[in-house]
């Protein structure tokens, strides 16, 4: 090595001085660092199945069991109405984007506190964990979506010309994942209450939301109201646009997509600020 | 020479609660309580509108700490447990942010705080590697082009495969070393990582830090090593209860720490705020030396025994504790280290101490040390479990030689020992 092995050109000027007031989001920050989302879904996808008999034969059976139970509740003990869809796969087709979200919800509350010594000894933008774990259960999702085409051809359902929605209604999935877990998460690193209210809000969440019912049960003055839970236009439209169910979408989902980005901006927002803290107190 | 990193009047305002003063016996009684009364005390918080939580104590990590770093310098950064070292570079690397204060950094700033962080055990050492360098902010492209040097350094080829649950203490610490010093920002931040692993690797480590300065990178590094600290650094600031007391050549600076800021009389006590609350259970209180007659001293005299002693306190019961000294010059050589359950039959007697106060002593014979300065350290482990403390210059202290073999010449002597040997002249026909 010669006496001058650092190369000194264009060398960034860092400054670093107590934040006030409101923090810019800088999203470059977070491009400059989008090799190290990659690496933390990889090591994710990496270890979640490790030293399971079963492995990603998980993915499969979460959904599965609960259709099932869903199935006996909902056609054997009390009568939901389906629109003339076999009950299996109205809510097998349901299941999916319930789980694709609540595994991103859960997985991302926690990522804060489950890599504590990432956050307390290193830098990098903290917006990394919530988004690497929101994407990471997207795998899971592919491989139920698997058994979901399997279902489809078995029950002789084809797909209306509207599937090519689906990415958008995934993406608005992620997005109200994203946004209440970016909350969530920073929350949880001073007061881990969220923790134990987690499970709470998932299975509350379930209620409000058509997974094992339709949203046609609904009557139609509470519709608007019962849309500003995103994930009801989420569910609704993975029905319409698979199964060609006949929901109206229409300002019901201008509203859910309304409200999901005001809780990820707001998320964004919060968790921004909340970031300087956050190697203090967690 | 342009400045790399200015700093200006950097202070560190931290908020603990009340909890370490409330710890006592018969915790898990008041935790209980503690728990279930929560519901009670937010409703009348929030009824007489009063804060939250007990009202905090604050603490100053650092206060007005300034000083500017020149681009190539390799500065060192000394001081006690709790001086506000950790605090600094975890400002300087972006972890934390300072309550006041300035810092300008030219330059790409790599922080080693920690090695190994990231790293999962279900992962390879090969999956580790690439994992642990995106964390440190290494590209994909530079760990590839670094991959073999890395597992050279590292010495694990035959298990770069095996998952690092698998791999020993001392494999996983140098893979993880490895990883980060081939980290080629222009400003590197250190610190304790060398208190790890075995002589060997440290020694190799070191030597991989003096690569490091010698190619022109700024560095700070913060090491209770002293001689680590000698060898590297060519001047120090030394930090103490957040403050900078002084910045000046390395081997002035490491006097000044060794032989300032030591309770006097020969008598240490740690406050509160001293002892990291990772110790816990552990918590050390006191240590002192006493004379044959039972008086604190600061000046041994080499030809009379001398008693150290530590008295400390587990707040839970503690399996396998040992409780070491650790005796050193004041350049960082060690003289001797000693365990209180060294004996087997105390080892046996103490396999498991109950929650309380202990006092562990010793006596070191007379005609043992040599005339100096040494620093007396403690330690406290559980052996491949756990440890608890560690302070290697916890009070410094004289040796006086008055009286010692062959005092009646003037003149110092080489080593840090002098025991008195039993010499016999023979005239030889």
């Amino acid at each position: 090595m010669t006496q001058n092995a650092v190369v000194k050109t264009d060398m960034p000027t860092i400054i670093i001085r107590p934040s006030t007031g409101w923090t810019a989001l800088n999203l470059r920050d977070l491009w400059v660092y989008r090799e190290l989302v990659f690496f933390m879904i990889w090591r994710d996808l990496k270890v979640r199945y490790k030293q399971t008999l079963l492995g990603a034969t998980w993915a499969i059976i979460q959904p599965v069991m609960t259709m099932l139970v869903f199935n006996f509740l909902f056609t054997k003990v009390a009568k939901v109405p389906t629109e003339g869809i076999p009950y299996p796969i109205f809510s097998f087709t349901a299941l999916l984007p319930w789980g694709l979200f609540t595994t991103a919800l859960n997985t991302a509350s926690r990522s804060l506190t489950a890599n504590t010594s990432m956050v307390s000894k290193v830098y990098f933008p903290r917006l990394v964990l919530p988004i690497a774990s929101v994407l990471a259960g997207l795998v899971d999702f592919s491989i139920a979506f698997v058994l979901l085409i399997g279902m489809m051809v078995y029950y002789r359902i084809t797909p209306t010309l509207a599937i090519w929605t689906l990415p958008l209604f995934m993406l608005l999935a992620i997005i109200t994942a994203l946004g209440v877990a970016l909350w969530l998460s920073a929350i949880n690193v001073k007061y881990r209450d969220v923790n134990y209210a987690l499970p709470f809000l998932t299975n509350f969440w379930l209620f409000i939301t058509p997974v094992a019912y339709s949203a046609n049960v609904i009557s139609q003055k509470w519709q608007l109201v019962y849309s500003l839970n995103p994930m009801a236009g989420v569910v609704n439209g993975f029905r319409w646009a698979l199964l060609g169910a006949k929901t109206v979408l229409g300002p019901a989902l201008a509203v859910s997509v309304g409200i999901s980005l005001i809780v990820l901006i707001s998320g964004l927002f919060y968790f921004r600020n909340m970031e300087r803290t956050f190697a203090d107190l967690i | 020479m342009t400045t790399a990193i200015h700093v200006e009047n950097i202070s560190k305002r931290y908020r603990i609660g009340l909890a370490p003063q409330k710890f006592r016996y018969g915790m898990l009684r008041d935790r209980i309580v503690d728990i279930f009364g929560a519901p009670a005390r937010l409703m009348r918080s929030i009824r007489k509108q009063l804060p939250l939580v007990d009202q905090p104590n604050f603490i100053w990590a650092l206060q007005d700490v300034s000083f500017d770093v020149e681009e190539g310098q390799v500065l060192g950064i000394i001081g006690r447990n709790g001086a506000g070292k950790s605090t600094l570079l975890k400002i300087l690397s972006r972890v934390t942010e300072p309550t006041r204060g300035m810092v300008t950094i030219r330059g790409r700033v790599g922080s080693l705080l920690e090695v190994g962080t990231g790293f999962h055990p279900e992962l390879t050492g090969r999956e580790n590697i690439y994992l642990n360098g995106a964390i440190l902010g290494m590209k994909r492209l530079e760990i590839e082009s670094k991959f073999d040097e890395i597992v050279a350094f590292s010495e694990v080829e035959q298990f770069i495969d095996t998952p690092v649950k698998r791999f020993s203490s001392g494999m996983y610490l140098r893979l993880a070393f490895a990883v980060a010093a081939h980290l080629e920002p222009e400003i590197l931040v250190v610190d304790e990582v060398l208190a790890v692993g075995d002589a060997e690797f440290q020694k190799k480590c070191l030597g991989k830090m003096g690569d490091i300065a010698q190619q022109g990178r700024t560095v700070l590094f913060v090491s209770h090593n002293m001689s680590a600290i000698l060898r590297l650094t060519q001047e120090s600031i030394v930090l103490d209860k957040g403050r900078m007391l002084m910045r000046a050549p390395t081997p002035t600076a490491v006097d000044f720490y060794l032989s300032s800021g030591h309770a006097q009389a020969g008598e240490r006590i740690w406050d509160v705020d001293e002892v990291p609350a990772s110790s816990a259970p552990f918590h050390p209180l006191s240590l002192r030396l006493r004379d044959r007659r039972g008086m604190v001293i600061d000046t041994v005299r080499s030809t009379d025994p001398v008693t150290l002693e530590v008295e400390y306190r587990l707040d839970l019961p503690v399996t396998g504790l040992r409780i070491g000294f650790y005796l050193s010059t004041m350049r960082g050589e060690y003289v001797l280290t000693s365990f209180d359950t060294d004996d087997p039959g105390l080892f046996e007697k103490f396999s498991s101490r109950k929650a309380g106060r202990f006092v562990s002593r010793c006596i070191l014979p007379p005609d043992l040390l040599n005339e100096g300065r040494y620093a007396l350290g403690v330690n406290a482990s559980s052996f491949g479990i756990r440890r608890y403390f560690q302070d290697e210059q916890a009070l410094a202290f004289n040796v006086d030689a008055a009286g010692a073999p062959g005092t009646h010449w003037p003149e110092p002597r080489q080593g840090p020992i002098r025991p008195r040997l039993d010499w016999k002249i023979e005239a030889i026909e």
